[in-house]
């Protein structure tokens, strides 16, 4: 119903409408709130207005009334609060079988590359009814992935990796909008999300030429020299590689981390920052060295192989790891 | 007393002498130390500088009344839209109240002769004056388009704009802030009349002291971090930057510990200014005096703890993101119950309509959508959606524009007769607020929906969504109603400094110490040391028989 409203935003995802619940329990609150003061200024304003020889009763206050007064909306406050974060949590939690799609923001464009292999340019095509999660960085200053029809916005930062995830429930083309000012062509950062009916979405993803984003990362792995350290025999200078995405690692330091997207992403470009426990500090930084995109490539790579199924092809490039709380670039910091 | 339009010239009057006429010249004004006459130096450097900033203002509004980004260049509004809120943040709105009536009013509400630095007080002013001139040049020469958020990494290593002088015109003006602020604790604290125990203090006085506390200790914040972004820019430091180790939302979060209490430092001055017009307009002490005092308290304590609630989507954790959002709930409810004060202490009062009253309803209206609107941006899964958009846009001019600028100006009409002797045109002066409120209505409320809508901030140029056009349309012609608004008080301001009729020593018959010497004061500000034997807003003596004059008829 709403979506015919021309004062409504499209709704086109699942989190739309538990957003826009929730938009509409407020607008209900706030403009009960605001119609009472309005109302009390109102009559008040005119019942007491000033009339000759009617002098102004003054009244010292009263304590009883100022604790109602900030009890009351106290509590209310607090519906708002939880409902508004049992959403968030939802918004920032990706399910744990998304599809994965990979996202490089510049000055000014969206650069999108998908598991399968295809790559886009200010825009993504995603099929309707199923969860997708953007892993998302920045080449130079912070923009953000804003699609204003699913109610989703995540800032892209250089650096790091963060994650934003939504399910189309509507074919359609949708605005994508770059949220976070970042410079002269800030406004033309825009591009379009293209939701596509199961099938077509099918056709659309296997009409690239590329292979899938792994085969890539592997080929990347060989060229770069990876894998004269990080064999997978247990012989290697380097940890072996198989099987430590979403799993505990032991760092030199004592400390332990998960070996998520931000981790790998780290020991690239900053080896030394989170060594392994039991390996020397011998692998120089790729930093500078690999774009972007080899980096994610990489990334893609490294997961493909913790993967129980043979890497290559498959739709969830994605095992364990998603079901812990999303950690946005918790482990840079 | 009527209050009605002049239609007399002003008859001469017994020479008294006045702060105003007690000497005459440039360097009686550079070089003055009496707080009156500084606050009217502050007077005029701000309104240069408001006015500098609305015609900014003015060029966003008319860019953005068609899709296209056809008036000017991107690059260009991207400085637009950067100066404006540089100017009207760091040399409006931050001095705007306490510089201006603050400075003139503090010492006269407690009952001094001066600010207890008067020398301080002028160096502050040079201060504003110098970084002032700094972003003048800075604006000269090609200006700055980092946004007034300057965030990292943008600012630090990609704008080839003037950032660093923007940077130190900012950090020097800070000083400015920071000892204003300064004076004005030390004053409250030290050089209260005998008799004038804080529980008799204006509430005026009380919302500067929690705005003092806020610039003394929120300033360092902001200027530290100009230091560091600076450092970053000139010598590769790596403290922000990814690539050099560094982390751009630490940026982010020593900029919004100081830009959120900011907020506080442009509201609270005018809450104290409305609060001090609703007791004198509805001729009744302040409804829970305890409660609208300490609440000024708790919103300089509790806003200094909510400032990552402008990061939700930039990439915190989502358990600080929790604490974040219930703290900023916290801080909303010293706001409500201020509202709720104000509204029940016109029960039963004697309510006159004079402009600074219409100023302080136009007030109430604003604040409370501003606040209100607050409550959706503190709600975590809605903030996701328009965070960024333009219902954040709508939402802060509603509080700094809506809420602080009505305030300024309805305290300006409070005050103008106590400032210059003079009293200004009430018909003119009730228009303005009336056009004022509506053009302010106009210009911002569809910015609420255009937000929602998901239209982006900081956008020159939609032809990707000409569907926003009608939205933009409606606060384009807003914002030209809204500028003839802020015209009509200057013009007529000026006009009164001339013609208007001599204003006796309290024409409101309010309560207040600035209301018991003389219209304009002597430079002492009182001929013999008041001393309190009064609570404040003592409306009900100075209304009671056998006073035979009704007070201010419209």
């Amino acid at each position: 119903m709403l979506n015919d409203f021309p004062l409504w935003p499209q709704q086109a995802s699942t989190l739309a409408h538990r957003v826009d619940a929730l938009y509409i329990f407020l607008l209900i609150v706030t403009g009960m709130m605001a119609l009472l003061v309005c109302t009390l200024v109102i009559v008040f304003a005119a019942r007491f207005r000033n009339r000759p020889g009617v002098r102004a009763e003054q009244i010292e206050g009263s304590n009883a009334l100022e604790i109602t007064w900030s009890v009351i909306p106290f509590f209310v406050f607090m519906v708002i609060f939880a409902w508004g974060a049992v959403v968030y949590f939802s918004q920032r939690t990706p399910p744990a079988d998304a599809t994965e799609v990979y996202v490089v923001a510049k000055q000014w464009m969206w650069k999108v590359e998908h598991a399968e292999g295809q790559r886009e340019i200010n825009e993504l095509h995603v099929p309707v009814g199923r969860d997708v999660k953007l892993i998302m960085t920045s080449q130079d200053v912070i923009h953000s992935f804003y699609i204003p029809a699913f109610r989703v916005k995540q800032d892209v930062l250089p650096g790091r990796y963060t994650v934003e995830w939504f399910r189309a429930t509507k074919p359609g083309t949708y605005h994508l909008f770059c949220a976070e000012y970042c410079g002269t062509q800030h406004s033309g950062m825009v591009g379009d999300i293209v939701v596509l009916e199961p099938a077509q979405y099918e056709a659309w993803i296997n009409g690239g030429s590329n292979g899938p984003l792994s085969a890539t990362g592997e080929k990347i792995f060989a060229e770069l020299g990876c894998s004269t350290c990080h064999r997978t025999d247990m012989q290697g200078r380097g940890p072996n590689l198989q099987g430590v995405y979403g799993k505990p690692v032991e760092l030199a330091d004592g400390r332990t981390v998960t070996a998520d997207e931000n981790y790998l992403r780290e020991c690239i470009l900053d080896p030394g920052a989170k060594r392994v426990k039991g390996f020397q500090p011998i692998m120089p930084t790729f930093q500078g060295l690999v774009s972007e995109e080899q980096v994610n490539a990489l990334v893609a790579y490294i997961k493909s192989i913790s993967e129980t199924k043979p890497a290559g092809g498959m739709k969830t490039a994605n095992a364990g790891a998603a079901n812990q709380p999303q950690s946005n670039g918790s482990q840079v910091q | 007393m009527s209050m009605g339009m002049p239609t007399v010239v002003p008859q001469q009057r017994f020479e008294r002498e006045t702060y105003l006429n007690k000497a005459y010249g440039v360097w009686s004004w550079l070089l003055t130390t009496d707080h009156k006459r500084i606050a009217l130096l502050y007077l005029v450097s701000i309104t240069f500088f408001f006015f500098i900033g609305g015609f900014f203002a003015l060029l966003i509004r008319l860019e953005l009344l068609t899709p296209a980004g056809d008036l000017v260049q991107a690059d260009t509004y991207n400085k637009l839209f950067t100066q404006h809120g540089m100017v009207m943040i760091f040399f409006f709105l931050i001095p705007s109240i306490p510089a201006t009536l603050g400075n003139f009013l503090v010492p006269m509400m407690v009952g001094a002769k001066d600010l207890a630095f008067p020398r301080i007080n002028l160096l502050s002013w040079y201060l504003y004056i110098i970084g002032g001139a700094l972003m003048l040049h800075c604006m000269l020469t090609g200006g700055v388009d980092t946004g007034w958020t300057f965030y990292v990494p943008f600012s630090s290593n990609f704008t080839n704009t003037k950032f660093v002088e923007a940077g130190i015109a900012i950090f020097i003006a800070g000083f400015s802030s920071i000892l204003t602020g300064l004076n004005f604790v030390v004053t409250i604290h030290r050089m209260r009349a005998p008799g004038m125990t804080w529980s008799r203090l204006p509430l005026f006085i009380w919302a500067h002291y929690a705005t003092s506390i806020i610039q003394l200790l929120g300033t360092p914040v902001v200027a530290i971090t100009i230091v560091l972004v600076a450092a970053e820019r000139a010598l590769h430091l790596g403290i922000f930057d990814p690539r050099l180790g560094g982390d751009p939302l630490l940026f982010q979060h020593l900029f919004w510990f100081y830009s959120h209490p900011a907020v506080y430092i442009m509201i609270l001055p005018s809450m104290g200014v409305v609060t001090e017009i609703i007791a004198c307009f509805a001729r009744k002490r302040i409804f829970g005096y305890q409660f609208v005092a300490f609440s000024s308290i708790a919103i300089a304590v509790f806003g200094f703890l909510v400032w990552a609630h402008h990061m939700f989507v930039a990439g915190i954790s989502v358990y600080s993101a929790l604490v974040f959002s219930f703290l900023s709930y916290a801080v909303a409810l010293p706001s409500a119950i201020k509202v709720f004060n104000w509204t029940a202490t016109l029960y039963k009062g004697s309510i006159h309509y004079d402009a600074p009253m219409l100023y302080a309803f136009g007030f109430l209206g604003l604040f409370t959508i501003g606040g209100l609107t607050g409550l959706f941006l503190a709600a975590l899964g809605i903030n996701v959606h328009v965070t960024d958009t333009y219902f954040v846009v709508a939402h802060f001019h509603y509080i700094m524009v809506g809420g602080a600028l009505m305030g300024y100006l309805g305290g300006m009409h409070f005050w103008w007769p106590k400032i210059s002797g003079k009293l200004y045109p009430e018909g003119w002066a009730r228009l303005a607020a009336l056009i004022v409120f509506i053009g302010f209505n106009l210009t911002f409320f569809p910015q609420f929906v255009l937000g929602y809508l998901g239209m982006p901030r900081r956008y020159y140029d939609y032809s990707h969504m000409p569907e926003f056009q009608v939205l933009n349309v409606l606060s384009t012609a807003g914002s030209t109603v809204l500028g003839v608004g802020y015209l009509l008080p200057m013009v007529y301001f000026l006009w009164s400094m001339r013609y208007g009729k001599p204003a006796s020593d309290n024409p409101w018959n309010a309560a207040g110490l600035e209301w018991r010497t003389a219209s304009p004061p002597p430079t002492l500000n009182f001929d013999v040391e008041p001393v309190v034997t009064w609570e404040a807003y003592n409306y009900e003596e100075l209304d009671a028989p056998p006073q035979t004059q009704e007070v201010t008829v419209g």
